[in-house]
């Protein structure tokens, strides 16, 4: 590979995938935040209030984060990636200038208001903030799932004269096939991380209050931890579920049928085969052409993609090389781990709700455990999942229609893109630790301990804070 | 249609620099005005909620770039490959420093963020001008619409090996520092009072007459440099009013300064940047970008511009969007009106 394409593809990558682990813990928490906004606005709970406002500093945190990680990513369109950019800016110019107009207002003029604004607005004004920065940071991942959807699959254009492709239709680009499914389970893994996230760390409340000699605010947190663990069990199991059912499935659906070495990469197929198997466990071996040490269920990939037991895959070997994914051992390792990771969430949250709804679940320390030891690995599926698409267009910009090698900036030499990378390295590096340093300080904080007069309505507590009795919560 | 677009990502552009301009300037003047915390927690909370905002003027005037005209985005981005890392990385450190300064109590933690957040806000501003120097000056384009040039070379403005700094665009980058400056400290006697104001009235009285003095060096520099632009506005001699106009902005600015009407100022002090940059814009138009050397290679809005039913859509969302944006928009200005109350819970 061309150093330069190789840096540059590498510094694109290095940027998104740290980039990528802010937004999905902010998206995710956002649908929380107004969730526990709405439980504290429909029962003037004050406690639901006070966990929406500890909430919301762990996302103006995780917000900031994103912010300025996001901003490089839009430049390297055109720092990096000029070619691509003067290729198809006539196309995706539309769908990253609609993000900023109708996703970057709303979120930067909004999470000011939601984060300071709880004394001065009212308690309605307040919600609405939540609701605005939630929708935000969910338009915001529309338009851009939808750029990525066209590079996926390109749809609505038409190649001009001079080489550039330039929008033919804008309803087809918003409403491209790929992009529903695309966009729901990017979603649904974002969800799936916040709520991950939420239920930790009121399994880690709930843990560290030990027994009776435990201090008043300690005691105090694992009241609140009570109320993240099951919001977050209560969101997470359903997240879990629809990533997997049927958002995932009909993706891999549309790439089986629109990107078949995408396809045969991901798992593991080198093999033409009526009725092929699903690799569950395996090493590509990319010399021999084969699978090493598989644990496979036969037939099941055929009936899981084509609802049929005998229906054909076609593998590698018959797909010129040309057309294969550049990284398939990586691509193929990528997707096992996204998928393998994900069927773990769906089995611990079933076990999780099980517990909650019986009632032991906040006494079981083996399942709080699970569920706190659970924190890292959303993360890392859902940026397995992005290497899973990634990977997986390669070796296209723009699948069938722009390669890579003709992309890149070819005027930025290696030398210089290798200089940004190291820069942001290090960059990255201190704010990842800063982030966590400042987001262990809050959990450390805690949602607080002075009660806090609920301004409207019932609640109303004076002095202790009461243990939130079972009953008032049930069936919320 | 491209001339329609060139004048909306214009207009984006104008309003991102007259926004984020007086966040910048607070930055700027943040250690020399404030001076024990509450002070700079008050500066800072001044421009609290809204600069986050402002910037995004900046990702939306880019948005319209790619979406308007993908070939500038392209050769301008990857061209100014490196200063604009380097502004990536003082963007990332200044809203770092904004936002993680006060959530830890400390005397190691928030002085070393206010001397980032003020040190990244001065070079922001110096290469934002250096920029806006280089388009006015023009960049070795080649054939094929592309051009690299390194950060720097001979400091000199002709000769084959043009760098992003010469003492052009230097010049430009120093009046851009005192220009956001004086217009940060505007903002900053809107919405202060006691020491912090005084201390900010006395620095905008001193930075006001070198800005003045640099204003007219840029202007006949500018007018030397880059032949279009003289050759432009006096086809067209009511263009002159344009910088005129800017010129008595900044007049009145000083003076209402001095009367105690701080709206005026501030609003002047705004005035003045829009016009300076309408000026420019205008003294280019049709070029995007100014080719050096050889005048025929330059970018222009035709040779540039993206696909015209894109450009159609795009306007047929880009109003009501504008218009909701200005809406919400407005709602936090009015909510944070008047002086700044020092609020324990934010920054």
């Amino acid at each position: 590979m061309d150093p330069s394409l190789f840096f540059h593809r590498f510094h694109f990558a290095f940027t998104v995938s740290f980039h990528y682990l802010f937004p999905q813990l902010t998206m995710g928490l956002a649908l929380l935040i107004v969730i526990l906004k709405t439980a504290a606005l429909r029962t003037g709970d004050s406690r639901f209030d006070r966990s929406a406002r500890f909430w919301g500093k762990i996302l103006g945190l995780s917000f900031a984060m994103g912010v300025v990680t996001g901003i490089p990513m839009e430049f390297q369109f055109g720092t990096n990636w000029a070619r691509f950019s003067e290729a198809t800016g006539g196309v995706i110019g539309q769908t990253l200038a609609m993000e900023g107009t109708f996703a970057f207002f709303l979120e930067s003029s909004f999470l000011g208001l939601f984060l300071f604004g709880h004394k001065k607005l009212s308690p309605r004004m307040h919600w609405v903030s939540a609701f605005a920065v939630f929708a935000g940071s969910w338009i915001s991942g529309f338009f851009i799932v939808a750029t990525n959807a066209f590079m996926q699959h390109p749809v609505g254009y038409e190649v001009q004269a001079n080489g550039a492709l330039a929008l033919s239709s804008f309803w087809a680009l918003i409403l491209n096939p790929w992009l529903v499914w695309q966009y729901l389970h990017v979603m649904m893994g974002a969800v799936t991380t916040g709520a991950v996230v939420m239920a930790a760390i009121g399994a880690y409340y709930l843990l560290r209050r030990g027994d009776e000699e435990a201090s008043a605010e300690v005691r105090t947190h694992a009241e609140y931890g009570k109320i993240f663990v099951r919001t977050g069990v209560m969101a997470g199991l359903p997240a879990t579920i629809l990533v997997l059912f049927p958002t995932g499935d009909f993706q891999a659906v549309n790439v089986a049928n629109h990107q078949p070495a995408a396809f045969a990469s991901m798992e593991g197929i080198f093999e033409t085969a009526e009725g092929a198997p699903l690799a569950i466990i395996g090493q590509p071996d990319m010399e021999r052409m084969r699978l090493d040490n598989p644990i496979e269920i036969p037939r099941f990939l055929s009936f899981l993609t084509y609802r049929r037991f005998t229906a054909e895959v076609v593998g590698l070997r018959d797909i010129p090389r040309d057309q294969w994914p550049d990284n398939s051992p990586l691509h193929y390792f990528a997707y096992h781990i996204m998928v393998g990771l994900g069927t773990m969430f769906i089995a611990a949250m079933l076990l999780a709700a099980w517990m909650l709804r019986r009632g032991t679940l906040y006494e079981s320390k083996a399942m709080l455990w699970v569920l706190m030891l659970a924190t890292p690995f959303p993360f890392i599926a859902n940026t397995m999942g992005w290497m899973t698409a990634e990977l997986g267009r390669q070796p296209w910009l723009v699948y069938g229609v722009l390669r890579t090698e003709n992309g890149f900036s070819s005027t930025v030499s290696s030398g210089n893109t290798l200089f940004s990378l190291l820069g942001f390295m290090g960059l990255y590096t201190v704010l990842g630790i800063l982030f966590l340093f400042l987001v262990t300080r809050e959990i450390g904080h805690g949602p607080g301990m002075e009660p806090v007069p609920s301004g409207h309505g019932a609640g109303g507590e004076a002095g202790s804070m009461p243990p939130p009795s079972g009953s008032r919560e049930e069936g919320r | 249609m491209e001339t329609l677009w060139f004048y909306i990502v214009a207009v984006m552009i104008a309003v991102y620099v007259v926004l984020d301009g007086f966040d910048l300037g607070t930055g700027i003047l943040h250690l020399f005005v404030a001076r024990n915390d509450t002070e700079r927690r008050t500066v800072l909370q001044s421009i609290g909620p809204v600069w986050d905002g402002n910037e995004v003027w900046l990702l939306a005037g880019g948005g319209a770039l790619v979406l308007a005209f993908p070939r500038l985005y392209a050769s301008a981005f990857s061209g100014f490959y490196l200063p604009l890392m380097m502004v990536l990385w003082l963007l990332i450190l200044r809203a770092v420093s904004i936002e993680f300064r006060s959530h830890v109590d400390s005397r190691v933690w928030r002085p070393f963020w206010d001397v980032t957040f003020s040190l990244s806000s001065l070079l922001l501003a110096v290469f934002l001008g250096a920029a806006l120097g280089n388009v006015v000056r023009g960049v070795p384009l080649g054939d094929d619409g592309y051009f690299f040039t390194p950060l720097w070379t001979s400091f000199h403005i002709s000769g084959d090996e043009l760098g992003i700094l010469d003492w052009y665009t230097v010049t430009v980058g120093v009046t851009s520092l005192l220009a956001l400056t004086y217009h940060g400290a505007m903002w900053l006697i809107l919405k202060t009072e006691g020491v912090i104001r005084d201390r900010t009235r006395r620095i905008a009285g001193m930075v006001w007459p070198v800005l003045l003095v640099l204003i007219a060096l840029v202007t006949v520099l500018t007018f030397r440099i880059q032949p279009h632009v003289p050759e432009r506005m006096n086809g067209n001699p009511v263009s002159y009013l344009f910088p005129l106009v800017a010129l008595m902005s900044i007049i009145a600015s000083r003076s209402l300064t001095g009367r105690g009407k701080e709206m005026g100022a501030f609003l002047t002090s705004a005035a003045f940047l829009a016009l300076m940059l309408v000026s420019v814009v205008f003294g280019l138009y049709p070029m995007v970008l100014p080719a050096a050397g050889d005048a025929a290679s330059a970018l222009t809005i035709h040779n540039a511009s993206g696909p015209p039913y894109a450009m159609w859509v795009a306007l047929v969302w880009w109003v009501p969007g504008m218009i909701l944006v200005s809406v919400y928009t407005t709602y936090v200005y009015r909510q944070m009106r008047g002086k700044v109350k020092l609020d324990p819970d934010a920054y």
